[in-house]
């Protein structure tokens, strides 16, 4: 096993598995000689050479209307949308195509493929550099949404979402991508996407979230610890297909959940987690579901964006105050 | 016959100072003293705020920073070309300096780069839109612009910038095409500078020139020298003229370099040898400028002297203003509707009670 940043851990991957796998071809904006903004596509195009690892031109319309081409014609396309908040230009392949095309065909074509979209903020970046928008993509039948909150989650998720046969949304946020390193196996393994993670087992409050939110969320939890409230921590790993079964249990156990994202509170996933409780789980809840979420604003720009994002303190007096109802 | 020829085309490419800094005479524009003066401290004052911004990212006082290095003619050329009725639509890239020489305090386009939306609270009247970040979107929209103005009968055009690699999105394709069918009073200004990041402009499209889509769109299309700011000046006041009296909108194509990284955030030294900086380095737009107001007897070194040190005056206050101000947080929430709606007055409350 080798320690590995996020960074490191998804790169390990993609050259693992465009290695046993010729099929898999990485394409986006400065991926190649460049290894990408953030590095994570880096040593690819020396390995595997320009017909597998390809700068685009500047569309991400034309990355992801093209990557539908491809993978139609059994490749396995990994597009990389250079930030997420550009991936809107995009956006209408993923809703009306590849969403789609499955189920309009019956399952004759299919477009599996992995877009990778470096997502989140708290980095002081641009605007539109630091969105999460994951929700666009939850809302949409026929896709699958991942986002991993670790470097050994991030290996493993990406492992299983190219063997899923889905098209998969696959959020990288890039708060963690050199936050810390984690020791992360060396050979392959996958997590399978529709499986959560219980982080922490606790008995008073179940916390719900993913990526970047998760890791922010252990710092609170640890607080929450302190002043005696035992928090169980849920690790969403894939939205959509989501595991709403250890949703259930966990909250069954507590009575009690709390819902953390960084996306807008309204209509963000914490929503529909909400909802699904109140639905299923009704009878057995102690406190309403309460969501610490970014604000219903647009993200301000960098100066002031800790006013946006969940940090510990909101987040442990969501749980708090939920403790406590 | 059953074959025949249906369409041909051709681009021109105009210069009017060569590298060297000879003018053709040809083609000058016939400038007053005062005008070349203000070009010249123009110029200048883009590289030396670039220089200082960049400066500023080092050590932290700003946040990503995508320097103009390079490329000032096209910048100083086109906006000076412009009329103050027209509206201008700049990239991230020339967007400070655009704004101040259209009337936008200088130590606003500083508190932009310090992520602060208040740096882009433009006056309308100096006719800007804010820069867009997301490649080549502002494009349709001073389409859009171009031909409402022409409906409110105001005598004026639009002048949309993008890059080289910004050709490559469809907001491109749909703002040279709806442009041509509306025959709207629109420039479009690419600085051509070669580099999109790390991808180079070869790899953007096949075209040997970006001037030439214009002939697929119906509309004209030119190429120039964008170190030269003489013929930048040219070519964009010509098309402006041209689009103010009803003949259409034009592609202009403005060759040039990126002397700098894309962004404080970029090494350019992974994808481009420095030969080629080099290179660009000896076509450099200011040098070339000042050889031709030598011949105009108005350079000489004292005056590059009292020039440099009023900009650097200028350049200084302007941070000095930038970092004395102070935002009002609550503006995140304040600008987001016409009225803020109930359930945002508890969410800013939520929020700044807490902090
Ligand atoms: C829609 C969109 N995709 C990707 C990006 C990321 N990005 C920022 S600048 C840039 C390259 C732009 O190149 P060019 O248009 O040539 O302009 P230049 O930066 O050279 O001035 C890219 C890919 C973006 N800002 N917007
Ligand atoms: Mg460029």
């Amino acid at each position: 096993m080798a320690k590995m940043n996020m960074v490191e851990a998804i790169n390990a991957c993609l050259a693992q598995e465009m290695e046993r796998d010729g099929r898999i071809v990485v394409m986006g904006e400065d991926v190649g000689i460049d290894g990408g903004v953030f590095r994570v596509t880096e040593g690819l195009f020396a390995k595997f050479g320009k017909e597998r690892v390809i700068d685009t031109p500047l569309s991400e319309n034309g990355i992801i209307g093209t990557a539908i081409g491809m993978s139609a014609m059994g490749l396995v396309p990994i597009p990389e949308i250079q930030f997420q908040g550009f991936d809107y230009e995009g956006y209408h392949q993923v809703v009306q195509h590849i969403a789609r095309l499955r189920n309009r065909t019956r399952g004759s074509i299919t477009v599996p493929m992995v877009i990778r979209l470096p997502a989140s903020g708290g980095i002081r970046a641009l605007e539109h550099h630091g969105e999460s928008a994951e929700s666009i993509y939850i809302h949409m039948p026929g896709l699958c949404v991942v986002y991993p909150s670790s470097p050994y989650d991030a290996k493993g998720l990406l492992a299983a979402s190219l063997s899923c046969g889905d098209p998969v949304l696959f959020f990288e946020p890039k708060r963690l991508y050199r936050a810390y390193k984690e020791e992360v196996p060396e050979e392959r393994y996958e997590i399978p996407l529709g499986k959560a993670n219980i982080l922490r087992e606790g008995s008073d409050v179940t916390l719900i979230s993913w990526g970047a939110m998760t890791y922010v969320s252990k710092e609170a939890i640890e607080d929450a610890q302190k002043q005696g409230i035992s928090v169980e921590h849920v690790d969403l790993r894939s939205l959509s297909p989501c595991d709403w079964d250890t949703i259930g249990s966990s909250v069954k156990k507590t009575g009690r959940a709390v819902v953390v994202h960084e996306a807008f509170k309204t209509l963000g996933f914490g929503a529909e987690i909400a909802a699904r409780i109140m639905e299923n789980d009704f009878l057995d809840m102690e406190a309403p579901v309460m969501r610490v979420a970014g604000w219903d604003i647009q993200i301000p720009y960098p100066k002031q964006e800790e006013y946006f994002f969940p940090d510990k303190e909101r987040i442990l007096k969501g749980i708090v105050k939920t403790a406590k109802f | 016959m059953p074959i025949s020829t249906v369409f041909e085309g051709k681009i021109s490419r105009m210069q009017i100072l060569d590298e060297s800094g000879i003018v053709d005479t040809a083609l000058e524009p016939k400038l007053q003293t005062e005008m070349l003066d203000k070009i010249y401290r123009l110029l200048v004052l883009g590289r030396v705020w670039d220089k200082k911004s960049l400066a500023l990212q080092r050590t932290g006082r700003i946040y990503t920073y995508p320097p103009l290095e390079g490329q000032e003619a096209i910048s100083v050329g086109a906006t000076l070309a412009a009329g103050m009725d027209d509206w201008l639509f700049p990239t991230y890239r020339e967007a400070s300096l655009v704004y101040y020489m259209r009337g936008h305090p200088s130590y606003k386009s500083n508190l932009m780069w310090m992520g602060l939306e208040d740096g882009l609270k433009l006056d309308k009247r100096i006719r800007c839109f804010p820069y867009a970040t997301p490649i080549a979107t502002q494009l349709p929209h001073a389409v859009g612009a171009a031909y409402a103005l022409r409906m409110k009968g105001e005598k004026a055009a639009t002048i949309a910038f993008c890059g080289d690699g910004g050709t490559s999105e469809g907001d491109f394709h749909d703002a040279l095409n709806f442009a041509g069918v509306w025959n709207a009073p629109c420039v479009f200004v690419v600085s051509n500078n070669q580099w999109a990041i790390s991808v180079p402009r070869k790899e953007q499209t096949k075209s040997e020139t970006l001037a030439q889509k214009a002939i697929a769109y119906g509309i004209r299309g030119i190429q120039v020298d964008g170190n030269d700011v003489l013929a930048v000046y040219k070519a964009v006041k010509e098309a402006a003229d041209d689009a103010r009296a009803g003949k259409g909108p034009t592609l202009i194509e403005c060759i040039t370099y990126r002397m700098g990284p894309h962004t404080s955030a970029d090494d350019p030294k992974k994808y481009r040898d420095s030969d080629e900086v080099e290179r660009w380095r000896a076509l450099d737009p200011i040098k070339r400028f000042q050889v031709y107001l030598l011949g105009k007897g108005i350079w000489n070194e004292d005056y590059e002297k009292k020039v440099l040190e009023e900009t650097a005056a200028f350049v200084e206050k302007t941070v000095q203003q930038a970092e004395a101000f102070k935002p009002d947080p609550k503006d995140i929430f304040r600008y987001q509707y016409a009225r803020m709606p109930k359930n945002l007055e508890e969410q800013m409350e939520e929020c700044f009670g807490s902090k």
